[in-house]
């Protein structure tokens, strides 16, 4: 058996989000496996299955390297820019 | 209430360096998720709880399946085989929580059919008559979301996230059955008898899932440290209590407990002291059906196999009639 990962589109207009795993021998009895498992409540309208050896991730331990240097960066965000009440739609 | 037989565990060479940054970040309320450095009894603890809350929905779903071809009408049939379906879907949602800490299900699934493993004590008592369904899914799932509600905080994120999943879909099984029970607590006076015996077998044993005593639960203390476990036992166990007994009053049920009564001073019902004896045993293996249930899992296991290596043998083959499209 092997592990597969699970994402569904809740509805068109939506991004595919990570819902859970199934096992499954191969791709089609994931794809049966996630939609009895995820979509007896109308979860979704679209199933991914990913064989979960083909996800490639950071590494926890990378976490400060790869991120932190956007901590200081505020000039990016546009409350880093406050204007007077006159000033309108901007 | 699934950690009922849990061991204590023993913490390991961790260093105190990296035992004090994990537990400031549980301090934090931050969830640790699978790849993040842990400390190995947190590992343990959690692992062990959450396959013990697996083998628990698996095995859950025998004392309803009893019920499946005898439901008094379609519809209700057709509302306890969706029923047992979720208990299914929640077992495997918790099964894949485990496994992102590294145990594989194969071995989680061997320990419960060797009986080396737990699952919830409540599942060993039988479902004699059909309000027997109706009060298993007032009382013994209104216990789970209890506790289940209180473990969507959890701090370790794929068990949270299962049991945020899970909590959506339970209140689905106690309202039904809190259906079937008004059904027969309103209708005939035989109806009505057989309602008031599911509820007078159903209630002690709905109370010990929730496990020992505070005073008597030694894991308890570093559960509720590292945010595992989030109310104690006997905390869960009241407002339980506080929740279900007007809702017993409204069927026109009387609970079987001689000293149940409101305490203005405490705001919460005082109760009998529960049979703790009971409980151990059943823990232990003694209880009326827990034989019934092993050899019912294994018996499934084993007549399962030829589907298991049948999908084995037809994916080999699926994967080789490529290969050799592609070579070709």
């Amino acid at each position: 058996m092997k592990l597969y990962e699970v994402f569904l589109r809740a509805k068109s207009g939506l991004s595919h989000k990570h819902v859970g795993s199934v096992h499954a021998t191969d791709a089609q009895m994931a794809m049966q496996n996630a939609r009895d498992l995820y979509t007896r409540r109308e979860e979704g309208e679209s199933i991914w299955v990913v064989d979960s050896t083909q996800i490639i991730s950071s590494n926890p331990n990378d976490k400060a390297a790869y991120f932190e240097p956007a901590v200081d960066k505020i000039y990016r965000h546009p409350s880093f820019y406050p204007f007077d009440k006159e000033v309108k739609n901007i | 209430m699934y950690s009922q037989g849990l061991r204590d565990s023993k913490a390991g060479d961790d260093s105190p360096e990296l035992l004090d940054a994990f537990q400031q970040r549980i301090d934090k309320e931050e969830k640790i998720e699978p790849r993040d450095w842990m400390p190995q009894a947190y590992r343990k603890t959690l692992i062990r709880q959450i396959s013990q809350h697996a083998h628990s929905e698996i095995v859950g779903q025998l004392p309803e399946a009893n019920w499946v071809t005898r439901a008094p009408s379609l519809k209700r049939k057709l509302i306890l085989l969706a029923k047992i379906q979720d208990e299914a879907g929640h077992g495997l949602y918790l099964y894949s929580a485990a496994e992102t800490l590294g145990e594989s299900r194969h071995q989680m699934y061997q320990d419960l059919l060797s009986g080396k493993a737990k699952y919830s004590s409540i599942f060993n008592y039988p479902t004699l008559n059909w309000a027997d369904a109706g009060a298993v899914g007032w009382l013994v799932d209104g216990a789970a979301i209890m506790n289940q509600v209180a473990l969507c905080r959890t701090s370790y994120g794929p068990y949270s996230r299962a049991m945020v999943r899970i909590c959506k879909e339970e209140s689905f099984h106690q309202r039904q059955g809190y259906d079937i029970m008004l059904k027969m607590a309103k209708g005939s006076p035989e109806q009505k008898a057989m309602a008031q015996d599911a509820l007078n077998r159903t209630w002690w044993p709905s109370l010990m899932m929730f496990g020992p005593s505070d005073k008597d639960s030694t894991h308890s203390d570093q559960s509720m440290k590292w945010k595992i476990k989030r109310f104690s036992n006997d905390d869960l166990r009241q407002k339980f209590i506080d929740a279900t007994v007007p809702q017993a009053e409204y069927l026109g049920l009387s609970i079987p407990d001689k000293n149940l009564k409101y305490n203005d001073k405490i705001g919460h019902y005082d109760f009998s002291e529960i049979k703790w004896d009971e409980l151990f045993n059943v823990i232990k293996g003694n209880g009326p059906c827990n034989q019934q249930r092993m050899d019912a899992r294994n018996k499934a296991y084993e007549d399962g196999a030829w589907v298991r290596e049948a999908a084995a043998v037809y994916a080999e083959k699926q994967d080789n009639k490529k290969h050799n499209k592609e070579v070709a």
